[in-house]
């Protein structure tokens, strides 16, 4: 909503400074977005500093001036005069502005080689005096603090810009502005001058709004205005057309977008001499179509709201008239309509027709139900005095009355609220400059609310008025109390923070990427999950929820590598979606590393990051979270996004029947689809939801401490087993053998080849010994080796190698 | 009796003019060696008057152990120079790099969404969090945004199917909802999360994030609200003091709603929150609408209170001087090196947010 000052105080009488206006605009709600002067051609020249000059190298007479203009880099400009030297206060023309001499528009060019973009100006290109030689020699003193400011001082009127809250309809017009302002005490509301208009004659022209299911109009007003001369408008209505941002077109359209801005009345008029015998208003037939007055041919729907004489449709009630009954230059006679229709019902054909106007806009929000008669009148008074002709007697047609709407209110609920008090007869006289008509008996008030205030419809809708127009300032500050009553996080969201850092701290970057992803990406790592498309997709590549982390996390690490970055360990936790309803999404914590350890490393042999780093970051962040190392099961089973023989997942125990992570070198086929330069790539993944809450805290699931002071021993074993027996297993069986003497289990070797039959291979382990109650002497500890030998020859038919 | 002192001088000066390993062994075993001077020497003590044997042992005793003394000395003298001497050629170029490490980092928003929750954390709100696909009715209708409402043009929402009733949240305000429903008042909570709208350009993502507030119970009102909000962007910005203003404004879920403005200035090109006269919206607030009360069942005549939402990368972006919102979720290794924090860098009140 723009508007000019000075517009505003055609009906605020104010002696506040233009300043304080503004200040109070936002005060009361009503968003100051800017306020500044029209644009004009000579803002474009601006006080600069030569802070360089240097010889033009292809040229003698020209010089390479580097200007400061306030910004933040300097501009190149080539230049002629032999006064442009450094440290030289001048005139800065930006490319685009027209030089006042001989208006020519200045162009980014090339003089000889070298760009110049804009201009340093002299007087007489200025019209400042005759003077051409050289440039302009500004006073260092005047306008050392000026660099960057315009030169030319603009003197065209301040145009408000207001962002109207979309409960505002009222304020769609200047006069509901100045209302507002009065009411908070910003000056007086004028009250608008009642010109005697002579009405002469009947609207002949039959008006029905036929009572259609969902008539989306209400009441329309009418009257008809013969023998005028459209006219070009008069200055001061050229100029506040202008100040609109809009261009004059005549005076019969400028008036009626005048008042349309001026009282938030839109209005339309007709060629009289085009209607087609009578005006019907009725829903729209499909298939019907009429030619908009913004040149589009537009076909219809059932059931739209649509203006229509004996030939068809003229426009479209409250959105946009047609070309067919449009006013033009030669128009003598005319029809103005001043009409209501429900912000409902336009809303929804305007959507489906996606057209947008002001006066739409207006309705959508709804405007003053019992504003007709004033809108004729104020437009037809000012298209007689403008345009000559004969106005009609006023014809309003409804299929529906207006009725007041009242509410019932207690200053106690404004206390009760705001947490302050104003005395009753400041809230009286508020809610009365607002256009309220008050009733009071013992602090309990009975309000009639204006009919331009669609927005109020309970007690809480005046509090707010009341709070509003007061001043927010009038709020007091209560400091918050220091107390909690209950934990700040649960044990999901302490699981969540936890596993953040603990990834971090393992060399990690952490990441966040869009929740949507390329639909191609993805499908390398859906699985068997439904695709989730959303319907309105910012980018075709940016079109599905994503299933995986991977899917964006890969795609930016790939553009990473090709930034030149090879070694990278970077990771996201946040939701993956399986369905599109709400709550059907899990918390993964997703982790992909790059490329090669120890990379010009003068100590250490640089080597490629193989699973068992994966594996390592993913076993020590569960340990870290709390789960025991010894418990954790693993099984050669992964997602088909990692490479089959070189991924695994991992459960809490060998009970748990839902694995908690995933890991794995990711899958070579996608390395290869999706072009990654890379040695080497692996992942691995954590399902926060299948990390059961723990009713009991860590701290309660600690055994209690035992140690031993008695010799610790040791034994070393080579077993020979098949090459595809996993050492989990062996590990467990002898762990099960004593779990009182066993400590640890160690394996420090593991080996196939040359001695070693083939297909089987050679596991080394160390176990470590310790008993609580005494010294282990070499008979124990004979007895226990060989109870660990036969156990895994029993259990695993393993041999031990001797 | 001289003989002894002066086979004790003798020997002290040999022991004392000796460096080699060899040639103090050669002495030690002259001296002390089955047939060496000493093991001589007390042989003669058998040949001496009984008046004079006590003294003469007595002294050769006491030469014995001086002599013993000396050696030990000079043997260890000799490991200490062998030792000094092999710590010398040992000298490395300690400015040689170290093993490689590599620090992780935690991502802005994260830290931020921490910091948050600590500040929240001291003045009883507790963390509720809502799903990021919601249905229409928790993101607009029960928010008093009815279909036909025109606030709902100011949230360009993602939408999951063509009925348009599973949608991205445009905002974490369903979350009141949902707390409400499920729960019983008072209700003092924040809901940080993910959130998308529609529009992408230099200064709106796509995807970003909130932290909604939400505080009911029965005598709560906008002074508690200011008084809160208040507090929060004091202990946020880590100052003493903030021009604040409240502006009335609208959202369809709060009434009376406002807009809050945080004073600030430029210093030497950077924005600094506080004091100055200028101002920078940071955040929506209000009173719970009533319709919203009702729609969750619970009832406004006996219970009010606040909500509020503000932006989590914006407060970022303030705070630790990020100028380009879109760079947060474009996984610029080197921007989440640049920005990220230590992951052993968490937020706490008792520590401070940050260091």
């Amino acid at each position: 909503m723009k508007f000019t000052i000075q517009w505003l105080k055609d009906h605020l009488e104010t002696k506040l400074s233009d300043d304080k206006i503004i200040e109070n605009l936002t005060s009361i709600g009503l968003e100051v977005e800017s306020f500044e002067n029209i644009p004009n051609e000579l803002d474009q020249f601006i006080v600069g500093k030569i802070v360089n000059a240097d010889k033009h190298p292809n040229a003698d007479r020209l010089k390479v001036c580097d200007v400061d203009i306030g910004k933040k880099d300097l501009i190149k400009v080539v230049c002629g005069a032999p006064n442009a030297k450094k440290n030289l206060l001048t005139i800065y023309a930006s490319p685009g502005s027209i030089i006042p001499k001989n208006k020519m528009k200045l162009s980014i060019s090339k003089i000889r080689g070298i760009t110049s973009y804009g201009m340093l100006c002299s007087e007489a290109e200025l019209n400042i005096s005759k003077e051409s030689e050289g440039i302009i020699e500004l006073s260092s003193k005047k306008y050392q603090n000026k660099i960057g400011n315009k030169y030319f001082k603009n003197t065209s009127p301040k145009i408000i810009d207001l962002s109207i809250t979309p409960n505002r309809p009222d304020c769609l017009g200047v006069r509901g502005v100045a209302r507002d302002l009065a009411a908070a005490g910003t000056g007086n509301l004028i009250s608008l001058s009642k010109k005697k208009l002579k009405l002469a004659g009947n609207q002949n022209i039959k008006v029905s709004i036929k009572k259609d299911k969902n008539q989306g109009c209400e009441s329309f007003g009418s009257c008809l205005i013969r023998g005028i001369k459209n006219v070009e408008s008069p200055k001061w209505l050229k100029d506040k057309i202008i100040s609109l941002g809009q261009k004059p077109i005549s005076a019969v359209v400028d008036i009626t977008n005048y008042v349309m801005i001026d009282l938030n009345r839109p209005l339309h008029a007709y060629d009289a001499d085009k209607i087609n015998k009578e005006i019907i208003v009725r829903n729209s037939k499909k298939g019907e179509t009429f030619d908009g007055l913004d040149n589009k041919k537009y076909i219809l729907e059932d059931g739209m709201c649509v203006i229509s004489d004996r030939s068809g449709v003229l426009g479209l009630g409250g959105i946009i008239g047609g070309t067919r009954s449009g006013t033009e230059k030669n128009t003598k006679n005319i029809l103005l309509e001043s009409a209501y229709f429900n912000p409902r019902s336009i809303r929804k054909t305007s959507k489906a027709l996606n057209i947008e106007t002001d006066a739409k806009f207006r309705f959508e929000r709804g405007i003053d139900p019992n504003s007709n008669l004033a809108g004729l009148e104020k437009a037809a008074e000012l298209i007689v005095r403008i345009c000559g002709g004969k106005v009609s007697k006023f014809n309003n047609q409804k299929i529906k009355n207006f009725k007041s709407n009242y509410i019932q209110f207690e200053i106690s609920l404004f206390e009760k609220v705001s947490g302050f008090k104003i005395k009753e007869k400041e809230i009286i006289n508020i809610l009365n400059n607002l256009g309220f008509e008050t009733k009071v008996k013992n602090s309990k008030f009975k309000l009639k609310i204006p009919s331009w205030r669609p927005d109020i419809t309970q007690p809480i809708d005046i509090v707010e008025e009341i709070v509003r127009i007061k001043g927010y300032n009038h709020i007091k500050t209560i400091d918050p109390e220091k107390t909690r009553s209950k934990s700040t996080l649960n044990k999901s969201q302490k699981l969540f923070h936890f596993l953040q850092r603990s990834v971090a701290s393992k060399g990690y970057l952490e990441t966040v990427t869009w929740s949507f992803t390329d639909e191609k990406i993805n499908n390398h790592f859906r699985e068997n999950k439904d695709q989730i498309d959303i319907i309105n997709p910012i980018s075709s590549d940016l079109n599905v929820l994503r299933n995986s982390i991977f899917s964006n996390l890969i795609f930016y690490l790939k553009k990473n590598i090709d930034r030149g970055f090879n070694d990278l360990s970077l990771f996201e936790i946040g939701p993956i979606f399986f369905g599109k309803k709400p709550g059907e999404q899990l918390t993964v914590l997703g982790a992909l590393k790059s490329g090669r350890a120890n990379r010009s490393n003068w100590i250490e042999k640089d080597r490629i990051i193989d699973v068992y780093d994966a594996k390592r970051d993913l076993v020590q962040t569960l340990v870290e979270t709390g789960f025991s190392r010894e418990k954790l099961h693993f099984i050669d089973q992964a997602p088909s996004y990692y490479h089959p023989g070189k991924s695994g997942k991992v459960f809490l125990s060998k009970n748990e029947d839902k694995p908690v992570a995933f890991f794995g070198e990711i899958h070579p086929n996608i390395i290869k689809n999706l072009d990654i330069k890379t040695d080497s790539l692996v992942g691995f993944e954590i399902y926060l939801d299948y990390i059961k809450d723990t009713k009991r805290k860590l701290r309660e699931r600690k055994s209690s401490y035992h140690f031993s002071d008695f010799q610790k021993s040791e034994r070393d074993f080579a077993f020979i087993v098949d090459k595809h027996f996993k050492v989990q297993e062996l590990v467990n069986i002898i762990s099960s053998v004593d779990r009182n003497l066993i400590k640890s289990i160690n394996v420090f070797d593991v080996y196939e080849g040359e001695n070693i039959p083939s297909g089987k291979k050679s596991i080394a382990i160390n176990v470590n010994l310790q008993s609580l109650d005494k010294a282990l002497n070499e008979k124990d500890l004979d007895h226990i080796s060989n109870l660990i030998i036969s156990e895994v020859e029993k259990k695993s038919g393993a041999k031990i190698r001797s | 009796m001289s003989d002894i002192k002066k086979i004790k001088d003798e020997y002290i000066g040999k022991i004392k003019n000796n460096d080699s390993f060899d040639n103090l062994n050669q002495i030690k075993t002259e001296l002390f060696g089955k047939n060496g001077v000493i093991a001589l020497e007390f042989k003669k003590i058998g040949s001496i008057s009984v008046e004079e044997r006590k003294k003469f042992a007595s002294e050769l005793n006491l030469i014995k152990d001086e002599l013993q003394n000396q050696l030990n000395i000079g043997f260890e003298e000799i490991e200490n120079k062998k030792i000094n001497s092999k710590l010398q050629n040992e000298k490395l170029d300690i400015t040689l790099p170290e093993r490689s490490f590599n620090q992780g980092k935690v991502h802005p928003v994260s830290q931020v969404i921490d910091e948050i929750s600590s500040i929240f954390s001291e003045i009883g709100f507790s963390v509720e969090e809502g799903p990021d696909v919601e249905n229409e009715y928790n993101n607009f209708t029960a928010l008093n945004t009815p279909d036909n409402h025109p606030a709902r043009d100011m949230h360009d929402t993602f939408y999951l199917n063509k009925e348009k009733d599973y949608l991205l949240r445009t905002h974490t305000s369903p979350v009141q909802v949902r707390t409400m429903k499920k729960g019983k008042p008072p209700f003092k909570i924040i809901a940080p999360g993910r959130t998308y709208r529609s529009d992408s350009d230099q200064t709106h993502a796509p995807m970003f994030h909130q932290v909604e507030g939400l505080h009911i119970d029965k005598n709560i009102n906008m002074g508690h609200l200011k008084g809160c909000l208040n507090y929060f962007i004091k202990e946020f910005f880590e100052v003493k003091k903030i021009n604040m203003r409240f502006r009335p404004s609208h959202f369809p879920f709060t009434e009376p709603s406002a807009e809050v403005d945080i004073g600030y200035e430029i210093k030497d090109g950077k924005i600094v929150i506080g004091d100055g006269d200028k101002w920078l919206e940071i955040l929506g607030c209000g009173m719970v609408h009533p319709n919203v009360l009702r729609n969750v069942k619970v009832d406004p005549r006996k219970y009010q209170g606040y909500a509020f939402g503000i932006g989590i990368d914006r407060l970022a972006m303030l705070k630790y001087g990020i100028n380009d919102l879109r760079a947060f979720f474009e996984t610029d290794y080197r921007w989440l090196n640049h920005f990220g924090f230590d992951p052993l860098d968490v937020p706490s009140s008792y520590r401070g947010l940050s260091r």
